[in-house]
């Protein structure tokens, strides 16, 4: 056991403070079990948010030194041991005490996307026949916990806070998935371009970087869509004959 | 007390699985419902669900249908399950994972493009519907994105205190919002419980903060009936190493797709020990077993895949008789079907893929090479609250419960892959009765002090903060964790359970000095001093149970009483609050099942 030193960002609405404590480790430990502990020793009302501790529920997402991460999925051992372990929340949303911020933001987005809306069925026992190969591209997609590590991390909103304007990397991955969903008839491209801001995303990939499920988010899911949303708003006659008349 | 007042027809207390179902259902009826969420929306821990969702589809084996999923459930279940669930379970759950399917799911396929189906423990034929390791996150986003656009009220990150009864029905519930720690009125006509499960009552567990057996404590509390406490499903593999993951999940699926226990010896110990009453089900051969995973119909299935509580048990005495791994486990090994499977890391890769992300980022452990450590998790309850089979009404009138928190279909033993399909059928089942119970009946009123009391209650932790003798709510509930553990745990005797309700006691009197610092607002420890109540009520249920049942059967073993009894086969042990305020134990006879359902089990024996 080796006592190590954390600095844990305390305070309401954006006011407040890193204050440092220190705990003991162990072998194996996470940030959240460090978390936990300060808590349990010298922190009783340290709010943080949690639930399966596996990486699975997607409820812990914070930054550690700097990072965005998941505080459940992040092994002291993996950080730099000669300086203090640095624990903030994130900062695309609105702040509500220590490591929580409020999120209710990404969820209203999504309502706003249109739903599932498959065609009629295949079958008349009222069932679809599928290729596994066919709902493997949208699976990836799907494996998404809802982290919104990906909304942090993006500068559109982390920097530019057009949260108004752009739905985010998690909200263009979820539109992805309807898309092409090999069941689903809706059209979202027009939405894509103008309600959801599609044109925003600059294609850094600084989502595809932290997303804790390995989603190529940038790869599998936006570029697609860019591209479905050029093919649907060009005029392809029109496209033909600007290709024709740059050659000429 | 200042708060704010909401009302619905029908308020849905929880929003996992059964939650979500539930909510879904009641505003399809064109009831106005809320749905209160104790942690985000799409966090509960359905999400958590690996393996699959059990349903008779026939889609991989057509010999299947609900009589065999039937007699699957009564015999894991040890017959004390309420059969009239268990049938409806069987008989409803293939259209309701057709209808996940017309809201999106996207299940993994069979070749001729149907929905894939694997094997089980218990079940037998490959039943569960699944998505690699992941299906409750399927099940869950697949709700959650249905459900948001049904018109609902979603309240997150929302605790209820207590139901509010008026003249023996229930007329609402109170809580407060984790954010500003404000206090919320709900009234409502019809309230569905749907909580989940009571894991944070033991130290190692599978089950994350929220699993303090609410439901099962707010319906107790309220006058309904409690039954099958005494059935704690303790998982057999759980990791075990490293500390701070002790009791994460791993799943069956990896036993269903070729993995096999080994001892520190690499002995199957499995094979040793086979019970009477599936010894014709299981493989004679370790051969045979492999054949079986591999989806030869022919085969039989390897011994790894015996009920849950059975197990768990062989895992706990190989540890107890020195033959564990280094950490007090077993080893769970999927890497040895190198031997018989080309590319057989890409398969396990693909099959299994949260596990390997799993084991890779907490443990440093690659599964397509090494043996992983397991041992047995503190996982489900099937007991609960005691619900009508059809209709999920408890015996207070209005209250409905289903899932984790409601009693029956699983009785002694859930099966793998029963609870996300519970979930579903009964979900949709208590949604409807709701809704249909809510158009029925007026809301009721509600008297202030319930409320005012309420809130006094909720607030007492603040006012001792500070004083000399105070308690620290973490510290009371690892205690009670810790105490559970070694005490009401896999394998009890009546004088382990004694200590447990003396040490009960004790610690109740020591929670009546718990003290919290800061504010209400988004205070960790304020909630974790709330729990308490919830926790000690169902440990006592639970201990107390136990008690009473003198035999063992399914998830419950005594070791001063190990074998199963006749008469045991005909009572489910029932709680509820007595008239001198203490707990009262009752045994309640097993309804007689009717001749078909009889003749069912017999020709699936």
């Amino acid at each position: 056991m080796t006592t190590r030193p954390f600095r844990i960002f305390r305070g309401a609405s954006g006011a407040g403070a890193l204050r440092e404590y220190a705990t003991e480790v162990s072998e194996g430990m996470v940030v959240l079990d460090a978390v936990h502990q300060i808590q349990a020793e010298s922190a009783g009302d340290l709010a943080v948010r949690w639930n399966c501790k596996a990486g699975k529920c997607g409820s812990c997402s914070a930054e550690v030194n700097g990072v965005p991460r998941l505080l459940c999925m992040t092994r002291l051992e993996d950080l730099p041991a000669d300086r203090p372990v640095t624990i903030e929340p994130m900062r695309a949303f609105p702040h509500v005490r220590d490591l929580v911020t409020d999120v209710s933001w990404n969820y209203e987005v999504k309502r706003q996307i249109t739903p599932f809306t498959p065609r009629p069925p295949d079958a008349p026992d009222g069932t679809w026949r599928m290729q596994q190969s066919d709902v493997d591209r949208v699976q990836e997609f799907r494996k998404c916990i809802e982290c919104f590590l990906c909304q942090d991390t993006c500068h559109v909103l982390r920097d530019h806070r057009l949260h108004e304007a752009f739905v985010g990397p998690r909200f263009l991955v979820h539109a992805a998935a309807l898309e092409m969903h090999p069941l689903d008839v809706a059209d979202r491209t027009a939405d894509l371009r103008k309600a959801h801001g599609i044109g925003y995303c600059n294609i850094t990939k600084c989502c595809t970087t932290v997303c804790p499920e390995g989603i190529r988010i940038t790869d599998n899911a936006i570029i697609p869509l860019k591209e479905r949303v050029v093919d649907a708003l060009w005029d392809p006659v029109a496209g033909l004959a600007r290709l024709v008349r740059r050659r000429t | 007390m200042d708060h704010q007042a909401v009302e619905h027809d029908v308020l849905v207390i929880g929003a996992g699985g059964a939650g979500l179902r539930a909510a879904i259902e009641a505003a399809a009826a064109g009831a106005s419902v809320g749905l209160v969420c104790k942690s985000l929306l799409g966090k509960a821990h359905t999400v958590m669900a690996e393996g699959g969702v059990a349903a008779a589809l026939a889609n991989v084996d057509d010999r299947d249908d609900w009589r065999v999923h039937f007699a699957d459930t009564m015999r894991g279940g040890q017959y004390v399950n309420n059969w009239r669930m268990a049938e409806l379970h069987a008989r409803e759950a293939p259209a309701r994972v057709r209808e996940l399917e017309a809201w999106g799911a996207l299940f993994d396929r069979t070749p001729d493009g149907r929905i894939l189906q694997r094997n089980f423990g218990g079940h037998r034929y490959p039943r569960l519907a699944h998505v690699g390791d992941r299906t409750g996150l399927e099940m869950i986003r697949t709700l959650q994105d249905h459900g948001v656009h049904q018109g609902m009220d979603v309240h997150m990150e929302c605790t209820i205190l207590t139901l509010l009864t008026d003249g023996g029905r229930v007329a609402g519930a109170f809580g407060y919002d984790r954010e500003r720690g404000r206090f919320r009125l709900f009234r409502a006509r019809a309230v569905v419980l749907a909580t989940g499960g009571i894991g944070r009552a033991y130290r190692i567990t599978s089950n994350s903060w929220e699993y303090t057996g609410d439901g099962h404590a707010l319906a107790y509390d309220a006058g309904a009936e409690l039954q099958d406490m005494e059935f704690v499903q303790f998982h057999p593999t759980g990791m075990v190493w490293p500390p701070s993951v002790r009791g994460i999940l791993v799943t069956e699926g990896v036993r269903g797709e070729g993995g096999v226990l080994r001892n520190s010896e690499g002995r199957r110990f499995m094979f040793d020990d086979i019970p009477e009453n599936y010894r014709a089900q299981t493989a004679a051969s370790e051969e045979e077993g492999w054949r079986y995973t591999q989806g030869d119909r022919d085969a039989r299935r390897p011994p790894e895949l015996l009920t849950r509580d059975h197990v768990a048990r062989c895992i706990l005495r190989e540890v107890r008789e020195g033959r564990g791994s280094p950490h007090g486990g077993v080893y769970l090994d999927i890497a040895w079907i190198r031997e018989r499977l080309p590319g057989a890391a890409e398969h396990i890769r693909r099959k299994l893929p949260s596990m390997y992300h799993q084991f890779k980022e907490l443990a440093g452990i690659d599964i397509t090479t090494t043996p992983m450590e397991v041992g047995p998790t503190t996982h489900y309850i099937m007991g609960g609250i005691r619900v009508d089979g059809d209709s999920q009404m408890s015996t207070l009138p209005g209250l409905f419960a289903a899932g984790e928190c409601a009693a029956g279909l699983h009785g002694a033993n859930r099966l793998g892959g029963n609870s996300l399909s519970d979930l579903l059928v009964f979900g949709k089942r208590a949604g409807e009765h709701a809704a249909a119970w809510a158009g029925a009946h007026p809301p009721a009123p509600i008297g202030p002090d319930q409320v005012e009391a309420a809130a006094r209650r909720a607030l007492e932790p603040f006012d001792r903060a500070g004083s000399g003798d105070a308690e620290s709510p973490y510290r009371l509930q690892q205690e009670l964790q810790g105490m559970m553990q070694d005490e009401v745990g896999i394998v009890r005797t009546e004088g382990q359970m004694r200590r447990a309700l003396e040490g009960l006691a004790a610690l109740r009197r020591r929670a009546a000095r718990v003290a919290v610092e800061g504010h209400r607002e988004y205070n960790p420890g304020w909630h974790a001093a709330l729990d308490l109540a919830n926790l000690f009520t169902v440990s006592e249920a639970v201990a107390r149970s136990a008690l009473e049942r003198e035999e063992s059967r399914g998830g419950h073993f005594r070791d001063d009483r190990p074998e199963k009894t006749a008469e045991g086969a005909t009572f489910n042990v029932v709680v509820r609050r007595g008239a001198d305020g203490g707990m009262e134990v009752i045994r309640r006879p097993v309804a007689p099942m009717p001749q078909e359902l009889q003749e069912v089990i017999d020709a699936n024996a």
